[in-house]
């Protein structure tokens, strides 16, 4: 197959694990409206747990627990006081952020760890390596999910309801300080599987939080905030984007190109792709 | 306005310290400031730790025996933060505020080049203890890793007998990478290699399955490799998983030691070239002694690597010059320093006087299962120091741009 037709499953490779490392910002940033700039160190704590655990399946549940009870306690002992103070929070996640990776550091050492990759995930099909396959596996089952948890299940109805209109949620009895709880726990959760499927190409050190968090952001603004579909479509859109103008130049311009584009895009469409319509009348 | 206070009284801090006494140490102490200016937190963080431990050791050595000039070193850590802005700042720090009569530090050419400025405007010593580009000779910098014709050209010595014709060329975007590669190619041109590929990716970079697919698509005979810190980790791991070994494609790389082996992971790496001057195992009598100390002190599963070597030799250095010249003053030492030779763990490390960097051995190594390197090259005895590359004729222009 020519160079430039491998490009576009490596896009779409790309797509994937934008799309993962950004599921979990759907929720805490997208649903909620919180700057949680220490999401990319719930994704470093998920890939520790699976350094800790040796074993990448064993470790995807127990990441989910791990990093969302960081955020579980990460919302209820701070950024609760925070809300509707955004830039006040996006100082106070920053500070988190920095103690995380010092923690780290302390813990496990500057130096990266290495997490053995199973040997079932060893070869691949064509251009793709397994463990590439089994990352965008691993983002589609994220997905459905996430679709299914918001629009099959009370709990999830009752977060589309709080994010919808707040006051007329609490007004029907629903506990929105619960939900926000519940709903920070699981994006921070996503956070933490994102972050054991990371180990299989990237490295597993201290800082690996700050080389995705751009990234994430940039998929959930460029999707538009709270919106599934539109996370969905801009990872994919990005991943693609990226791999062929890193194909045509180089890592470098590609980067610059994507923030072009986004930036671009923005300028025409404020709200993302997808505009969640909402009844608040503000 | 209610930030401008803290703004005025850091101005007037600076103020203050500014007024002080220069760079002057106290002469009636007992004790001799050291600085250790290295990047204890992001992206450098894996690699720049380790050199400043080696330095610490080196420094907790020299006092057991009973310091210098009947002083006892006192180190001053500083975070560089792998973020070139604060190198200088905290350069200036070491010097005017806490008055240290030498810094060893840096680990990329883009701190050094940030530090370059302050060193030179108040007189004052860095060591740097890493392999990088050339092309500078700073009178107030002693360079005590490998110039580029006692690593680089070496290394493509080596590819060019093990027969390797076409060469892919990827690196991180920044000083060293580009410099070098400007001399891979002129070497390139004159001894019938051809350059397939040129990439470059912003340090921190993970996603690397694009250039990999770049790289395998160009089919080179080999690939050299001049990335820094953790994205080491990420093309490795993804060049293997795209099929990618070292049978067909070794990819010979200079930045890479045995402490980022481990992080990369063994199975990803082993059977892939490196080129330094000095490996854990390189077999003489004063590595023996470091490794053993260097273990008692940080734990028997560390290893030691070539920066980390060069920064322990870089404070034996200073202490000798520092010892002929009687004094710390800079000038006095910067006098004495040529000439020193000092059987190191690499082997005789001499400090030449023209351009004040080593004469060092070059050794090729492969990286081994048990993450360890064993060298299956070197260049018999150490090689002069030549920054400028003023000694080898396809290099002529080269020192100009």
């Amino acid at each position: 197959m020519p160079a430039f037709l491998n490009q576009l499953p490596i896009g779409l490779s790309i797509g994937a694990v934008l799309l993962l490392i950004a599921l979990g910002l759907t929720f805490t940033f997208g649903q909620m409206g919180v700057i949680n700039m220490a999401h990319g160190e719930f994704i470093m704590a998920g890939a520790y747990t699976a350094f800790l655990l040796g074993d990448l399946l064993a470790a995807l549940p127990v990441a989910f627990l791990v990093a969302g009870v960081m955020g579980l306690v990460l919302e209820r002992a701070a950024i609760r006081h925070f809300y509707r103070r955004p830039l006040d929070t996006l100082l106070l996640t920053w500070g988190v952020s920095l103690v995380l990776q010092q923690l780290a550091r302390d813990l496990f050492g500057a130096p990266n760890v290495q997490v053995p990759a199973p040997s079932w995930l060893a070869g691949g099909v064509g251009i793709l390596p397994y463990n590439r396959l089994f990352i965008m596996g691993l983002a589609v089952a994220g997905v459905v999910a996430v679709w299914v948890y918001l629009t099959r299940t009370k709990l999830g109805r009752r977060t589309q309801a709080v994010v919808q209109n707040r006051q007329l949620a609490a007004t029907s009895g629903i506990d929105t300080g619960r939900v926000d709880m519940l709903t920070f726990f699981i994006g921070s959760g996503l956070a933490g599987v994102a972050g054991v499927a990371l180990t299989l190409i990237g490295p597993v050190g201290p800082a690996l939080g700050t080389y995705y968090i751009v990234d994430a952001f940039l998929v959930v603004v460029a999707g538009g905030l709270g919106q599934l579909r539109g996370a969905v479509l801009a990872a994919i859109a990005l991943g693609l984007l990226n791999s062929y103008a890193e194909f045509w130049s180089d890592a470098s311009l590609a980067k610059v190109i994507v923030f072009a584009v986004v930036i671009a895009f923005l300028q025409v469409r404020p709200q993302g792709l997808f505009v969640l319509r909402s009844r608040v009348l503000t | 306005m209610r930030i401008s206070r803290p703004i005025l009284s850091g101005l007037l801090a600076l103020a203050l310290t500014a007024c002080g006494s220069g760079a002057a140490p106290a002469a009636d102490s007992d004790e001799i400031k050291v600085g250790l200016l290295h990047s204890l937190s992001g992206t450098m963080a894996i690699s720049e730790v380790t050199v400043r431990d080696a330095e610490l050791l080196a420094i907790e050595e020299i006092n057991k025996a009973g310091g210098v000039l009947g002083k006892k070193l006192v180190p001053v850590v500083e975070d560089g933060a792998s973020d070139w802005p604060t190198f200088a700042e905290k350069a200036t720090k070491l010097i005017r505020q806490d008055k240290v009569a030498t810094v060893f530090g840096g680990w990329t050419s883009a701190s050094r080049k940030a530090m370059l400025p302050v060193f030179e405007r108040y007189k004052a010593l860095l060591w740097y203890p890493v392999q990088y580009e050339g092309l500078e000779s700073s009178p107030y910098i002693f360079y005590t890793g490998a110039t580029t014709n006692q690593q680089i050209i070496p290394g493509l010595d080596y590819l060019k007998e093990q027969g390797k014709k076409s060469l892919f060329l990827v690196g991180s975007d920044y000083v060293f990478p580009r410099t070098a590669n400007k001399i891979i190619k002129a070497y390139a041109a004159s001894n019938g290699m051809t350059i397939l590929g040129e990439e470059y990716t912003p340090l921190g970079h993970t996603e690397y399955s694009t250039l990999v697919n770049k790289v395998m698509g160009a089919k080179p005979d080999a690939v050299f490799n001049t990335l820094n810190g953790d994205s080491n980790v990420a093309f490795f791991k993804q060049f293997k998983s795209a099929g990618g070994t070292a049978e067909s494609m070794p990819v010979l790389s200079v930045s890479i030691a045995e402490e980022e082996v481990t992080g990369i992971g063994v199975d990803n790496v082993a059977g892939h070239p490196v080129a330094w001057n000095y490996y854990q195992t390189t077999d003489t009598p004063a590595n023996t002694a470091f490794v053993k100390a260097y273990k008692a002190k940080y734990g028997a599963a560390k290893v030691t690597s070539d920066p980390m070597e060069a920064g322990y030799n870089a404070v034996y250095l200073w202490a000798e010059a520092v010892k002929k010249a009687g004094t710390t003053e800079v000038e006095a030492v910067r006098k004495a320093a040529p000439g020193i030779a000092l059987e190191r763990p690499e082997g005789l490390v001499t400090i030449d006087g023209d351009n004040q960097h080593m004469y060092k051995t070059a050794r090729i190594g492969i990286i081994q299962p048990d993450g360890l390197i064993k060298q299956v090259w070197d260049s018999d005895r150490p090689i002069k120091p030549d920054p400028y590359l003023k000694g080898y004729p396809w290099a002529a222009g080269l020192a100009g741009q």
